[in-house]
């Protein structure tokens, strides 16, 4: 065969690997429909822990206590110590590196933003969000008021939830699995690895 | 040729099957009989098509899902196990599934149903069922696991069966269409990092996920062995993401967000993350590590007779493939290779086999999963040495079932 025919053929095949392995272009295949941001806003409740996704309003512990009391203390607790099966909402700040660690919102949840976004998605747990931005910023900081961490009449609100640094913020580490060394010895392991 | 070796029962008569499900092997009669003609044979069987979805035997009744009452107290947010000690292969029926959900299984009509694709992308889109099954499709063997599979035995023995040891374990062909071509159609921006996806069910269930995994194998399935997903697995439509946590594979999915950091959702921080003894929580734990367990025979059993059984087991590796399994018969003294039963998928169960001969002695037996990365399934000591016993998330330590002399096969730990 000709060298320019076997040139021809190693171009060709590139030319077929660069095709198969290049993505489509956004839009290729021309399916779904475009979606604007006031078609999304209903689905779209997530609250990032630097605040991006609060709905504006505002709310206060001392507000929140009597909305708690009706729609949130039968399961967790007229002190958010939690009624039976459900755990406890309070307690535990600082008990985390002891032998007795409690975890609860106060003592272990990192972010104001996922007691929020919690809250405003899932609860009550009969009636998922059927409570309005204020009510939300009210029972969240009721929750926060019961751990000691707001004043029973601080206004809550986009601008300073977010502000409210948790106790366990920094409690969270990465994942450095794989964490143990195990040997295949078929007979038993002459050195042991713990 | 050998000779035959008779079998000797170790006790005579029928066993029932207990209330868990656990096999009883029928002890055949001493004195031979001819045998008889059954009325199954003398007259004709029930016709074709009377019924409009097919269901096991009469006789398999005892192989279904089960809870555990104390774990139940919340019906809507409870966990129902996988009975694997008795699955023959490596694929779950259906509705056998292992079910955990957060607000109950919702009820979809996939006429009314949507995902939508937002945030750090070029295009946004919504699309209907009928647009997303039009995508370029796959089919994929996996595996899903809960995070908390076997994470009520960190401090000892309290459970009676494989189903409620390692139940919340089950494996199916997905179908649906890779997320890396939904992705692709969207156009992601390059500050994505992670994204958040959200389920349509009233936990509306949401969890961070990093984009290199997005980009590479996940599926956005609308298909299982063969069908629509069962509701209970997210009807219309799941993520399924290979070889990680079942948590994330968000069922009944409706949305998708393109982001730089993640969420820091409450099942992300305060669920799903393994506290350690120094009182941190390790977080966005996502694989489920090798691990694996023998079912045939295993805890609640009985052997009722001496001589030939097959030691049968599933092992399985969030890592990719299973390399190889290991049994022993000693508590982890000696070990002996176990025959894998093709196929060997990545973030697949795999059969493992081995022949073994039961003459009333008493047996720990136990089995080693090694994955394709080298990685060893630890025993418990090693993870509660690396962990401690309060992190319940990710325990895949090897399984140890006592085979007393009468053939009562035990849940026990060495």
């Amino acid at each position: 065969m000709h060298r320019f025919s076997l040139w021809a053929i190693a171009l060709t095949l590139l030319a077929g690997c660069h095709t198969a392995a290049s993505k489509p272009e956004a839009g290729y295949y021309g399916l779904g429909q475009n979606l604007s941001p006031a078609e999304w806003a209903p689905w779209d409740l997530d609250v990032a822990p630097d605040g991006t996704g609060l709905p504006p309003g505002s709310g206060q512990a001392n507000q929140g206590e009597s909305l708690y009391m009706e729609r949130c203390a039968q399961c967790h607790g007229e002190f958010g110590e939690g009624v039976f099966p459900y755990g406890s909402l309070i307690g535990g700040i600082g008990s985390l590196g002891t032998t007795a660690p409690v975890r609860s919102v106060g003592s272990f949840w990192p972010y104001t933003t996922t007691l929020f976004d919690y809250i405003r998605r899932t609860m009550p747990f009969d009636a998922p969000q059927s409570l309005s931005p204020n009510e939300t910023y009210a029972v969240t900081a009721y929750v926060l008021y019961l751990n000691d961490l707001v004043p029973i009449d601080q206004p809550l609100g986009p601008k300073n939830l977010a502000q409210i640094e948790m106790p366990n913020r920094r409690g969270f580490v990465p994942d450095p699995r794989p964490d143990t060394h195990n040997r295949a010895c078929m007979a038993p392991c002459t050195q042991e690895i713990p | 040729m050998s000779e035959r070796r008779p079998h000797q029962p170790l006790r005579r008569g029928l066993l029932k099957a207990s209330l868990w499900g656990s096999v009883a092997f029928a002890a055949r009669p001493l004195v031979a009989q001819p045998l008889k003609v059954p009325d199954w044979t003398r007259q004709l069987g029930r016709p074709a098509g009377d019924g409009t979805y097919g269901l096991p035997s009469e006789f398999e009744k005892q192989v279904v899902r089960r809870q555990l009452s104390w774990m139940a107290r919340v019906p809507e947010s409870a966990v129902n196990f996988t009975p694997l000690q008795h699955q023959k292969g490596i694929l779950t029926p259906s509705g056998l599934h292992f079910e955990r959900h957060h607000g109950g299984i919702p009820a979809i009509d996939p006429d009314q149903h949507e995902l939508v694709i937002h945030g750090l992308v070029e295009r946004p889109l919504r699309f209907s069922m009928e647009e997303l099954t039009r995508f370029p499709s796959v089919s994929r063997i996996h595996f899903i696991e809960c995070a908390a599979n076997g994470g009520l035995e960190w401090k000892g023995v309290q459970l009676e069966t494989a189903q409620h040891t390692h139940g919340m374990l089950s494996c199916s062909e997905w179908t649906g269409v890779k997320l890396s071509t939904l992705l692709g159609e969207v156009g992601v921006k390059p500050r994505a990092k992670w994204l958040l996806a959200e389920g349509a069910d009233a936990a509306t269930m949401t969890r961070s996920i990093p984009i290199e995994k997005a980009l590479d194998d996940i599926i956005v399935a609308w298909g299982q062995n063969g069908e629509a997903l069962r509701p209970e697995q997210g009807y219309p439509l799941r993520l399924v993401v290979p070889g990680w946590e079942g948590n994330l594979q968000i069922k009944w999915l409706r949305r998708l967000e393109l982001g730089e950091q993640p969420w820091q959702t409450r099942e992300e921080t305060a669920r799903y993350s393994d506290f350690m003894p120094d009182g941190t929580a390790r977080q966005f734990t996502f694989v489920q590590e090798a691990n694996s367990v023998i079912l045939s025979p295993s805890g609640g059993m009985k052997l009722d007779q001496t001589g030939f059984h097959e030691i049968r087991g599933l092992a399985w590796s969030g890592r990719g493939k299973v390399a190889e399994v290991q049994v022993s018969r000693d508590g982890g003294q000696r070990w002996e290779l176990a025959q894998l039963e093709g196929p060997v998928l990545p973030f697949c169960l795999t059969r493992f086999t081995l022949p073994w001969r039961f003459e009333g002695q008493r047996q720990l037996l136990q089995s080693r999963c090694i994955d394709e990365t080298g990685y060893v399934q630890p025993r418990l000591d090693q993870l509660v040495a690396a962990r401690g016993t309060a992190s319940f998330y990710h325990k895949n330590a090897i399984q140890t079932w006592e085979v007393t002399n009468q053939g009562e096969v035990r849940n026990a730990q060495v």
